[in-house]
């Protein structure tokens, strides 16, 4: 009786026959989730003797899954795409530079936190495992074509950097960091998921390629539905990277955070959103830019204007790249108001934005690991602990005004071809709302170099800070002031907040790995602003 | 009698997710203790579900109701996630409020 039960259940599994599954567009996701079960196993293995390995486990892997992307490269995905799961998944050039850059970015901020986790008492080999898995978020994310899966993506991607913002947990800050990025985190979330299932009932698909096919999606009775739904779910990714309404928890996460985490958050987890953002509105959305190009045009614009604005007068220099962050996001997201005029500008819009970020991850990275270096010797956030920097590590002050510049937009350096290339994607879409909002990008570029310049300016011309108030262990270095806890409840937390007071006319030497990350950031922000063209041959792609 | 003969029409479904959902963002954004605000998030989260659940049941297409699968499992898996870092937050700081957790702004 029992085998007659089981046949029953068997048989009309049997008649199932799986649907093929290209294994090989599949393999640097599966590479990499290899490496992440590896860590998380061996970390169980070894406890504290696998310390030292993990590391170099984590960055290899992250390097190894390079390779498929490689092979995939020469197998000439870019002319063909690869279309798996019905369309819930592409595999084309748009996916695999932007999965070759976020494995990059992961590389330096591996690099970046080698000596950080070790320097600060914490059990690292659990932060190795969960850079893996958020990495893994974001390389499904480029090849996402479906809004379930982009939905997927997005929490594999945030659910590890939630616990990673978090890692100073018996710090109040890093808690305050954590929950405040948690709920922003999760709020966005739902607001996404609301518009997505009002756009599944608009359209009748999940997938983006029917949504821009299905007739009642662009039906004027829908109309409701449809605004709503593409309003909510991109709204939930102008959180993601940090538009200018929703930019709230960006500068007390980013201070809260661990640097390399803050690091991380600040290029990898913003160009996933601009990733969620170029997939929905050109290949799902585009028939409906009534609705999107405003909300971009204004986002952008807002961006740009309030990030700069408010970064003029910040003291800390995490919060100061925080805000830079922002504006930043504004450049990025302009592009996106015009790629509805024709498919031309659609194409150049999406060029121009992958350019941006590959060379806005390169200079953000170096800055964030001059930041680390700095911050080991003078254990501070304060600008001010940027004064005479030239006289004191004269390397850290010629790279730190290199990436200052570029970010800036001066030529010839990188941030300027990705300053350049926005432009001319706003100017050639040819409407008035580009050419407004390319003026508007204009007089942004010199309001940020206000605060980039007056930076450099501090390493330059102004003498060593004698005294620095700084604060406890390593990681502090996104606060510049001593933590109390307010609620007045018995703490102890005093011994990891000691004052103690040091000058900063030590000399400051970068570590090897370090030195490896500031080595790479600083060829791509040269060679990219230098030689566009070995950049742009890449990031010549289209979603259509 | 004429209560139980009006048909429930999908409609209804919509507009008691809309409150829901409603519900939830206004609780979200009002209340202070951070484990409501948590409930707030589950509500807005199954409203979504209500929603997919009516229009796959409208269209007669599957993929609404897999949407719902895969919502469940990552909410679940959110707050688990959630509920570790508001642990920890209290350990600081116990019985504080969102408006306490605020030492860190500029």
């Amino acid at each position: 009786m029992i085998f007659a039960l089981a046949e029953s259940i068997i048989e009309p599994l049997a008649e199932f026959s799986r649907p093929a599954i290209d294994w090989h567009a599949l393999s640097p996701e599966l590479t990499l989730l290899g490496v992440g079960v590896l860590v998380t196993v061996l970390d169980i293995l070894y406890k504290e003797r696998g310390k030292q390995i993990m590391l170099v486990i984590t960055g290899l892997g992250f390097l190894a899954a390079l390779i498929p992307i490689i092979t995939l490269a020469v197998d000439g995905v870019a002319s063909e795409p690869r279309i798996l799961f019905n369309g819930a998944y592409v595999v084309d050039g748009f996916s695999l530079i932007l999965k070759a850059m976020f494995l990059i970015a992961g590389y330096v901020v591996v690099l970046l936190s080698s000596q950080y986790v070790a320097d600060g008492d914490y059990w690292e080999n659990e932060y190795y495992g969960l850079l893996s898995a958020s990495l893994l978020g974001m390389l499904v994310m480029t090849s996402a074509r479906d809004l379930i899966t982009i939905f997927v993506a997005l929490e594999l991607l945030s659910i590890p950097i939630y616990m990673l913002a978090t890692w100073n947990k018996r710090n109040p800050k890093g808690n305050e960091a954590g929950i405040k990025y948690y709920l922003t985190g999760v709020f966005a979330s739902g607001i996404m998921l609301y518009g997505m299932s009002l756009i599944f009932g608009a359209s009748g698909s999940t997938i983006l390629k029917d949504i821009f096919s299905s007739p009642d999606f662009l039906r004027s009775e829908s109309s409701a539905f449809v605004v709503l739904g593409i309003v909510f779910s991109l709204s939930a990714f102008a959180f993601k990277v940090s538009g200018f309404p929703f930019h709230t928890w960006a500068p007390d996460t980013y201070e809260g955070a661990p640097t390399p985490v803050t690091a991380f958050l600040s290029v990898a987890s913003k160009a996933a959103g601009f990733v969620a953002l170029m997939q929905l509105i050109v290949v799902g959305f585009y028939g409906r830019e009534d609705v999107y190009a405003p909300l971009m045009w204004f986002l952008a614009a807002a961006s740009m204007t309030g990030g700069n604005i408010i970064a003029l007068r910040q003291k800390n220099i995490v919060r100061l790249m925080a805000y830079s962050g922002v504006a930043q996001a504004g450049f990025m997201l302009a592009p996106l108001a015009v790629v509805g005029v024709s498919t031309t500008s659609a194409d150049q819009g999406i060029s121009s934005i992958i350019a941006y970020l590959v060379i806005y991850t390169a200079m953000n990275l170096g800055v964030f690991g001059i930041i680390l270096v700095v911050a080991r010797r003078t254990r501070s956030g304060d600008v001010k602990s940027y004064n005479g920097l030239f006289s004191v590590a004269p390397t850290m002050a010629v790279l730190m005004t290199i990436f200052l510049m570029s970010l800036a937009g001066v030529p010839p350096l990188g941030g300027w071809y990705a300053k350049f290339s926005i432009f001319r994607a706003l100017i050639s879409a040819n409407t008035v709302s580009g050419y407004v909002l390319a003026g508007v990008a204009a007089v942004n570029t010199v309001i940020a170099l206000g605060y980039y310049g007056r930076l450099a300016a501090r390493m330059w011309f102004e003498k060593p800070a004698e005294e620095l108030e700084i604060v406890g262990g390593a990681s502090e270095i996104g606060s510049s002031e001593n933590a109390e806890v307010e609620n007045g409840s018995d703490v102890s937390v005093e011994n990891a907040y000691e004052k103690q007071i040091v000058g900063v006319k030590q000399t400051i030497k970068a570590p090897f790995s370090l030195g490896i990350a500031l080595g790479i950031t600083l060829i791509a922000t040269l060679l990219f602003g230098i030689v566009p063209g070995t950049l742009t041959h890449f990031t010549t792609v289209s979603l259509f | 009698m004429s209560i139980v003969a009006v048909a429930v029409s999908p409609s209804w479904y919509l507009i008691l997710s809309g409150v829901l959902f409603s519900i939830g963002v206004l609780g979200l954004l009002v209340r202070r203790n951070p484990l409501v605000m948590f409930m707030c998030v589950e509500l807005m989260l199954n409203a979504v579900n209500l929603t997919f659940v009516t229009f796959a049941r409208e269209f007669g297409h599957l993929g609404g109701q897999a949407a719902v699968l895969f919502v469940l499992t990552v909410a679940a898996a959110e707050v688990v996630v959630g509920l570790a870092i508001l642990v920890s937050v209290l350990r600081l700081r116990p019985g504080a409020t969102a408006d306490d957790i605020s030492s860190l702004k500029g």
